[in-house]
């Protein structure tokens, strides 16, 4: 059974069709990238998979259920995580700190006032097994804010990696990195991928990342659905070609 | 080192706390000035649970502050007098009005959210100061006294001025634990992460307006607490506990001492308490000395007094 169905979302902003009859359904363990000009709708299609508004027409079923109407909280408890185009994270928190609220979250402890030693050890190993597989060793104590962009990066993914999702939504996980940093990201993307057999889709305007992790890509343009592909008929397709030079399609 | 640094505060603010009584008089002040700081400390910390470490600004504690105040003055002066059962009601009441008033307002952020509470405050001072016949309307409610707690096998005497200040210091102490161990637990740092990044702990799966809402429910609790003892003190309360320039001065309070810290607001309302006490026997006008001196703060050291001597000390 698929993990995420979308089926024919629009979503109006007044006037403006930001996304107009979207569909795409993503298999479990596949890595799907959402590729498109500028203005053509990628984060606003994000927003409405992961709760952030609600769609003004079409549903999204995840694992089955149709999730069109619940809140965020309540699909990152089904299973959905998901990162920010400009990084969202507790600035002037640790790393340890910012990845233990997650931690703390996931294990169901999020009203908790009080926990018993061996959980508080439990949830500090997690944080420390993050903290490692980010990439992120030696800087757990100090504050993310300080910390570069790559590895601000690094812990938003860790972050919601924290969560135990099923789904991971990465918008623009590269945006703005240099090419350093950009491999250690794409790097540790993979990892989680290949290794931890996660479903990822993200959204990426750096090619070299897209053809080097997607399974399938998918392309939006002024909000619709211009082309679907593995990465090699995306990359010989005109249509596509044609909106990324800026010409009518 | 952080670490530490807190447990020196900690203990440094328990030394001066427990031997309070015992120098005030010798620097020109009483016993009553004391418990003053101890219970308006408790309402400044309690606001503080809700502004320093949520990240909402309520300007209206002073409603369940007051709601507390005549909570426990209208039982002992109409029901039954007992101080127990006086603390009880007026926790009770406060509590439950934060409940429902909070469940209405959780939705709204920063300034919206302060004016609603600003409103929802102003109604319940309108209520105490109309209505005569049960509150004693401006004159206050008068004529009841706190009465002497009896456990059964003893008599704690709080008629007494200083019995009382460790009366209200025992009361301080187990409240300022339990928010202190709040803090520090994991819902204590879903409060934090709301504080820090809204969007972020959403998407953590935080439900923001559930988690806002206990914090107000709780922050209201102890407030409502410090306003029994508040009218306790006094013997005494009158619509002012209940006015929005009384929940003005927690803010004032809580940020003059550092609302990052948690013992900021006290440190925030012994200044207070004792600038009033002192600026007001000479001059009528003793809040706009209040208001240049937060001004000031403000101004240069916006982490509040202990976040300077905080440091000072680092470096």
């Amino acid at each position: 059974m698929s993990l995420l169905q979308v089926r024919g979302v629009s979503k109006h902003f007044g006037k403006l069709v930001a996304v107009n009859d979207v569909s795409m359904t993503v298999e479990p363990g596949e890595l799907r990238a959402v590729i498109g000009p500028n203005g053509a709708g990628k984060t606003t299609f994000f927003n409405l998979i992961s709760g952030f508004f609600p769609p003004t027409a079409g549903t999204i079923v995840f694992d089955g259920q149709d999730i069109t109407k619940l809140a965020e909280h309540q699909r990152v408890k089904r299973g959905m995580a998901r990162t920010f185009q400009i990084t969202e994270i507790f600035p002037e928190l640790t790393v340890r700190e910012n990845l233990r609220v997650p931690v703390e979250v996931a294990a169901g402890k999020r009203l908790a006032p009080w926990m018993t030693r061996a959980t508080q050890a439990r949830m500090r190993e997690r944080v420390e097994e993050l903290v490692e597989m980010g990439g992120l060793g030696g800087k757990g104590d100090r504050l993310v804010g300080e910390l570069s962009h790559g590895d601000q990066r690094a812990t938003e993914i860790m972050m919601s990696l924290a969560l135990k999702p099923r789904l991971l939504l990465l918008d623009e996980p590269t945006a703005g990195m240099g090419d350093q940093e950009t491999y250690n990201i794409t790097r540790l993307i993979r990892r989680l991928h290949r290794d931890q057999k996660l479903t990822i889709v993200l959204i990426e305007h750096d090619m070299r990342v897209i053809f080097h992790l997607a399974d399938r890509i998918m392309v939006l343009a002024e909000g619709a659905l211009l082309a679907e592909g593995t990465p090699d008929q995306i990359a010989s397709d005109e249509r596509v070609q044609a909106a990324y030079l800026g010409k009518a399609a | 080192m952080t670490a530490l640094r807190g447990r020196t505060s900690t203990i440094a603010v328990w030394i001066v706390l427990l031997s309070m009584p015992l120098w005030m008089g010798a620097l020109g002040g009483y016993t009553e000035l004391a418990s003053r700081v101890v219970v308006l400390g408790l309402a400044a910390m309690a606001l503080n649970f809700l502004l320093g470490f949520t990240g909402v600004l309520s300007f209206g504690h002073a409603a369940y502050f007051g709601l507390g105040a005549y909570g426990v003055g209208m039982t002992i002066k109409y029901l039954q007098p007992s101080t127990p059962l006086g603390i009880l009601v007026g926790v009770v009441t406060g509590t439950l009005a934060a409940a429902v008033i909070g469940a209405l307002i959780a939705k709204r952020r920063g300034v919206y959210f302060a004016m609603v509470t600003i409103a929802f405050g102003q109604v319940f001072y309108f209520i105490a100061f109309r209505w005569n016949s049960v509150t004693g309307g401006d004159d206050g409610l008068n004529n009841w006294r706190r009465q002497a707690i009896d456990f059964g096998i003893a008599k704690l005497d709080i008629t007494n001025d200083v019995t009382f200040y460790y009366f209200a210091l025992i009361v301080f102490a187990l409240s300022a634990a339990a928010m202190g161990l709040l803090i520090k637990s994991p819902f204590g740092r879903t409060l934090i992460a709301i504080r820090e990044n809204e969007r972020r702990a959403r998407f953590l799966g935080i439900p923001v307006e559930q988690h806002i809402w206990l914090s107000f429910v709780i922050s209201c609790f102890f407030v409502s607490l410090a306003g029994t003892l508040f009218a306790l003190l006094s013997n005494f309360t009158d619509p002012r506990a209940l006015r929005w320039d009384q929940s003005g001065n927690f803010v004032i309070m809580a940020v003059l001492g550092g609302m990052r810290s948690f013992w900021g607001p006290l440190i925030g309302a012994a200044i207070f308490v004792v600038l009033q006490d002192y600026v007001s026997s000479h001059t009528e006008n003793w809040m706009s000395f209040i208001g240049l001196f937060f001004m000031a703060v403000v101004l240069f050291f916006p982490r509040g007094i202990l976040g300077i001597v905080k440091r000072r000390l680092a470096s």
